[in-house]
């Protein structure tokens, strides 16, 4: 039998191919799940569109003219958290969406390191979330006059880059939940993801949160990526100014990707303990 | 390298129950396979066929015991352990959108085989077990549990394990697929350097594939022989019993009604 194919090469070239596989496995699936995706692709430009009209209406009330400044401020939100939402999703669930399709025990039993699987699919998410976003906002530009003349593009994608790693660390944390409990796990991650979109600032400045919810704002990473993107689009705010939102992204990515994989390694050891792996709830 | 593929000591787990009670689903197994040899384990549902499977293939940590394949700690260095194994389960676990060639590469990669490598491999091993490559670009939910377990062998043997774990791969197909599964297992055997252990609760199946034979019953293994060496311990009158008489006389009771009684206590 030939042990060659698996034997050969060095440990870090064999999880460079299962970091792939998770990435390539999540390209199949995504043009298997083209008619869902592209159902959730036009929910999400709606809802996107609908929360831009609210802004034209505040426009216009306030006597700015239509599709100003909170026009942009609030399609700016419904964009970024469109991505980072997917983004934290896809991580969150990556443990659930296995155990659904039944393929959970498989997945774990091969020798794939769980970095790799975590990182595999945090990949995938990046490239597919930009896409996704990309084609929302050339959707989204053909309705509305966006506030973006004097936009710091390249400043915007490199916050959204700085966020898109804490975010993988915060989703790695919020996954393990459903490996702890195979029935509410998932939705925990719901409440997480809920208090994202309640603290950071999405539609609305932080300033208006009551002082305990302005508190945990700080550590929200969404919080920093909108007040950065946001200076970067509305304002053209130069690297030099945006530095003040990515140091803290950086900080929290450095933070949270280590301790989001050794969180999932301790909740990967008590699932092998209690035999939860195998429950395809 | 050990002689041994694998080599279980006294394995013990419990698993928690709902109002705190703890189930044993395995006290203190034993079992050792030599390399290269097929190994059966008889056992109703609920005997802990499965959760032996699951302790080797490290998908369950053991309470006590140990568990070395190859001469390698399973528990102390998975990942080196999990790189020489496989398994097959009763159920299909595949990404059922995807297609079977699709599966067979994600699979393939999980185990570092590339693309390039496995691509010629996966021809031949279809080939080899029967199964048409024009179905292999179909969604695994348009082929037949037959054919799934098929692509799910051809997906094992892809990563060139040494211990195949092949967990009641028959159970649930129609007689043709059984037989089917059956001789790609029969293959296996012959063609390739791997040892097996296989679980089952068919009779006929453990006889005609395996070198050994071991019943487990509420979690032990309670005899452990080749089929002949079991009948010939469990012969009381002048005829040789068969293999079906052999697990009454060990455990008191049929198969499909240690089966049944399972399922009433569930």
């Amino acid at each position: 039998m030939n042990m060659s194919l698996t034997k050969s090469r060095r440990p870090w070239m064999n999880e460079a191919v299962a970091t792939f596989g998770f990435i390539q496995r999540n390209y199949y699936l995504s043009k298997r799940y083209f008619w869902w995706e592209l159902v959730w692709l036009v929910y999400t430009t709606a809802n996107a569109m609908s929360i831009g009209f609210i802004g034209v209406a505040v426009d216009q009330s306030s006597g700015n003219g239509a599709n100003g400044r909170v026009t942009t401020f609030l399609l700016i939100g419904a964009l970024v958290w469109s991505y980072l939402s997917m983004l934290f999703d896809a991580l969150s669930e990556t443990v659930s969406w296995e155990r659904w399709e039944g393929t959970i025990e498989y997945t774990f039993m091969a020798p794939a390191s769980r970095a790799t699987h975590l990182i595999g699919s945090s990949v995938y998410a990046v490239l597919y979330g930009i896409v996704r976003t990309a084609v929302m906002f050339v959707a989204i530009s053909f309705f509305f006059d966006l506030e973006v003349q004097n936009a710091n593009y390249a400043g915007a994608l490199v916050v959204l880059f700085a966020c898109s790693i804490s975010l993988v660390g915060f989703g790695m944390c919020a996954a393990v939940m459903p490996l702890l409990s195979p029935e509410k796990g998932q939705q925990v991650t719901f409440i997480f993801g809920s208090a994202l979109l309640l603290v950071s600032g999405v539609y609305y400045s932080i300033d208006v949160l009551p002082g305990w919810m302005q508190a945990l704002a700080k550590f929200s990473p969404v919080t920093y990526a909108l007040r950065g993107i946001r200076a970067a689009l509305l304002d053209g705010a130069s690297m030099s100014t945006l530095w003040g939102s990515i140091w803290p992204l950086l900080i929290i990515g450095v933070i949270l990707i280590p301790l989001g994989l050794h969180v999932f390694s301790i909740g990967e050891t008590y699932a092998k303990r209690t035999g939860r792996l195998k429950r395809s709830g | 390298m050990s002689d041994f593929a694998l080599d279980a000591i006294s394995i013990k787990k419990s698993f928690k129950k709902k109002r705190g009670e703890f189930h044993p689903a395995l006290k203190s197994v034993s079992l050792r396979i030599n390399r290269g040899e097929v190994v059966g384990i008889l056992g109703p549902n609920g005997s802990g066929k499965s959760t032996l499977v699951r302790v080797v293939s490290t998908l369950v940590i053991p309470d006590a015991g140990s568990v070395t394949i190859f001469g390698i700690d399973a528990l102390r260095e998975p990942r080196k352990v999990q790189r020489m194994i496989n398994r097959v389960s009763v159920e299909a676990s595949f990404f059922k959108k995807l297609s079977a060639y699709e599966n067979l590469i994600y699979g393939a990669k999980l185990y570092g085989v590339t693309t390039s490598e496995a691509k010629p491999r996966i021809g031949q091993i279809l080939e080899s077990i029967g199964f048409d490559m024009k179905r292999a670009s179909e969604p695994m939910e348009h082929l037949s549990r037959g054919m799934q377990q098929k692509i799910a062998l051809a997906r094992a043997l892809l990563t060139s394990p040494m211990l195949m774990l092949l967990d009641e791969p028959t159970t649930g197909l129609d007689p043709r697929s059984k037989r089917d599964v059956q001789e790609v297992v029969r293959k296996i055997r012959s063609d390739h350097d791997a040892s097996i252990l296989l679980c089952t609760h068919d009779m006929g199946e453990a006889e005609e594939l395996c070198d050994r034979i071991g019943i487990i019953l509420n979690g032990e293994i309670i005899a452990l022989d080749s089929p002949d060496g079991l009948k010939r311990s469990y012969q009381t009158t002048g005829a040789i019993p068969t293999l079906e008489e052999v697990f009454m006389l060990a455990t008191g009771t049929s198969i499909d009604e240690a089966d049944a009684e399972q399922e009433d206590d569930q």
